[in-house]
């Protein structure tokens, strides 16, 4: 097994809002090169402040208050101003949801590139512009000599997306990091857009680590999956055992409560009762207890720590079986 | 009553774009062009389609929140689109809405009571006792208790805040629900118990309301709909039984469509690359001449690219009408 690019080690982030209780509550987590995990959960969940987090880019008032952020060996945290702009974009490359919000309105896509191609690739002006052509190219572009001196807002949502992405690459990072890349996207162009991530991924060898809310998404390109609930990782699996044998009953429930297409008018789905907890209104045990139709009187004693219920896969439930089968 | 609750023949809406920077030449933005439906009692018709279907439009037309440039509309016996301002909004208690996103659809400073009972007292439904009864009855049966009358939107969580907002819909006893999207801003894990708590409330009301699903995710649309109709650019290309539909589309579209949504399980099988690598819809301000499908559509030909197709009725073999637009159906 490869070493890590990346190791996050008990992260913790916090917001004054809710009693300064942590947004993301000491996670910890591995990505390694050429490998797509996705940080799957709902909104509230901290998966999107987490993302923030390995750049230094909480908004605020967050803060990230605790924790290691080792990427190449070298914790990001703690590094001067200098070195963490060469990280950003150049180790680490981010998208965004909203396609179109990292480009800039009055620049030509191409003075864009040649701009990230210059700082962290010192190229000269000439090559600049040859090797934006080439980027565009590789995130099939139509036509990209002629959108290199195209501004934003002629550009559709997928065009912008594929602009954004060939934006975050071209300061050749070995991790991607893509905040719901897919989501303002219409289906047929989410399909194209999910379709050329794992092309890159194949081509370039990049790892990315994908945050989504949609368990549609994590099955067409993730390759392990952390699923995350109010500020914790829950579980943990290859995307494969994670969907065959779930062993978080908040994972169950999400896989469970999705509608399907060839389900029939009037259905009833498995719904999850209740909603998210609110970050001050967290309790001792388990956070999802209150929610969860298996709960026992130890759940809500102490707050579960992922353990380990197969090789590779963890689950933060005191109910869920052990490797040896037993509880 | 005979014939369908909602008739929906030839609507055509057309926007003018006003040039670069208000100068220049100005162009006409089709919209919605001749789309046609009907809805009747107690049935779920969906529209489904991607941004810039004009399925929003279709529906706005319906409510009369936007007028039309054409075509007809006869809702309960009546022709809509002919009333008068002061008899559409008496008839208005006829018709529920549900928008997508009730954090900005509820208004922030009313509380509960106020936001179930305004439509019972913009119809002068009641006196206030009533319609505080009523209020209690119609939050109980969205799963809202008696104590929230007091309380303001903000105080609530999503899925609550859609309970709140499906509660006041269907305040007056509406015979015709308009649902735009009702779960897609709410969190994943509430969106099951939004989608039962609709289908127990039809199979509960009587006499049962029709119901205009305005959705984009097919999944969703199989767990609420009778009938689907997919529009593409401002036209419906296809429409049938949901069931059917999904099963054997006939229209190269509603193919597209369906092999791009994300699969269930990792484990099922990946569609062919080239069933989703398929360009991106036109722009609604230059639709292509012809079926406006065309320059994405794999089996298209050069009568595609000259003659807008002329819908197709056929009778399926598992009851129900269906139709298509397309000179080279899928068999």
């Amino acid at each position: 097994m490869s070493e890590p690019l990346l190791s996050v080690r008990n992260l913790t982030v916090t917001f004054p809002a809710g009693n300064g209780a942590p947004v993301v509550d000491g996670i910890s987590f591995d990505v390694r090169p050429g490998e797509i995990v996705a940080l799957v959960g709902e909104s509230g969940s901290g998966k999107s402040v987490t993302a923030f987090a390995l750049l230094d880019l909480v908004p605020e008032p967050g803060r990230t208050t605790g924790g290691e952020i080792v990427f190449e060996g070298r914790d990001v945290r703690g590094l001067p101003p200098a070195d963490l702009r060469k990280v950003r974009g150049g180790g680490i490359g981010l998208v965004f949801q909203e396609p179109g919000s990292a480009l800039d309105p009055v620049r030509t896509i191409g003075v864009e590139l040649a701009g990230v191609l210059r700082r962290h690739r010192g190229l000269s002006r000439a090559e600049a512009r040859r090797a934006a052509v080439e980027w565009l190219r590789r995130v099939s572009l139509p036509e990209p000599e002629r959108r290199l001196d195209d501004y934003p807002h002629r550009m559709s949502g997928g065009m912008k997306q594929r602009a954004t992405i060939a934006l975050a690459l071209a300061g050749g990072p070995r991790l991607l990091v893509a905040d719901e890349p897919t989501t303002a996207l219409d289906v047929t162009i989410q399909a194209q857009i999910l379709a050329l991530l794992r092309r890159l991924r194949d081509e370039l060898g990049l790892a990315v680590l994908l945050i989504t809310h949609d368990l549609g998404v994590v099955a067409e390109v993730a390759d392990r999956a952390l699923v995350m609930y109010a500020g914790e990782i829950v579980e943990e699996a290859e995307v494969a055992e994670l969907f065959d044998a779930p062993a978080h009953p908040y994972t169950r429930g999400l896989l469970a409560s999705r509608p399907d297409a060839g389900g029939a008018p009037g259905a009833r789905l498995v719904a999850i009762a209740g909603s998210v907890p609110e970050p001050g209104s967290r309790g001792a045990g388990c956070l999802f207890a209150p929610r969860c139709p298996e709960a026992v009187p130890g759940c809500l004693a102490a707050r579960p720590s992922l353990r380990e219920v197969a090789p590779g896969h963890r689950a933060a439930c005191i109910l869920a079986a052990g490797p040896g089968g037993k509880p | 009553m005979s014939g369908p609750l909602l008739e929906v023949a030839g609507l055509r809406k057309d926007f003018v774009s006003a040039g670069r920077f208000g100068r220049g030449a100005r162009s006409r933005v089709a919209a919605v062009s001749d789309v046609s439906f009907a809805v009747d009692a107690g049935e779920t018709l969906a529209l489904v389609g991607e941004s810039g279907s004009g399925k929003t439009t279709a529906v706005r037309m319906v409510l009369r929140l936007i007028e039309p440039d054409g075509g007809t509309i006869r809702f309960d016996g009546v022709d809509w689109l002919s009333l008068p301002i002061g008899e559409l909004n008496r008839q208005r208690r006829k018709v529920g809405v549900v928008f997508q996103d009730p954090a900005t659809s509820l208004d922030p400073r009313m509380n509960v009571e106020q936001i179930v009972t305004e439509p019972l007292v913009i119809h002068r439904v009641g006196d206030r006792k009533e319609r505080r009864r009523r209020a209690v009855a119609l939050l109980s049966a969205v799963g809202i208790p008696e104590s929230a009358l007091e309380r303001r939107p903000v105080e609530f969580s999503g899925g609550q805040r859609q309970r709140i907002a499906i509660a006041r819909a269907l305040s007056t006893a509406p015979k015709l629900l308009v649902l735009d999207e009702p779960i897609s801003a709410l969190d994943v894990s509430v969106r099951a118990q939004v989608l039962n708590l609709l289908a127990d409330l039809s199979e509960s009301s009587t006499p049962r309301p029709a119901t205009l699903f305005v959705g984009h995710d097919l999944s969703v649309v199989a767990h609420v709909a009778h009938r689907t109709a997919v529009m593409y650019l401002g036209r419906i290309v296809e429409e049938g039984p949901t069931g059917e539909l999904f099963r054997t589309p006939r229209h190269p579209y509603t193919a597209l469509l369906l092999a791009s949504q994300p699969r269930r399980s990792p484990s099922e099988r990946r569609p062919p690359e080239g069933a989703s690598v398929a360009g991106e819809p036109a722009s609604a301000a230059s639709i292509p001449p012809g079926c406006a499908f065309h320059p994405r559509c794999p089996v298209a030909t050069a009568r595609c690219r000259e003659e807008v197709p002329p819908e197709t009725g056929s009778l399926a073999a598992g009851g129900g009408p269906r139709r298509f637009a397309c000179f080279q159906p899928l068999s």
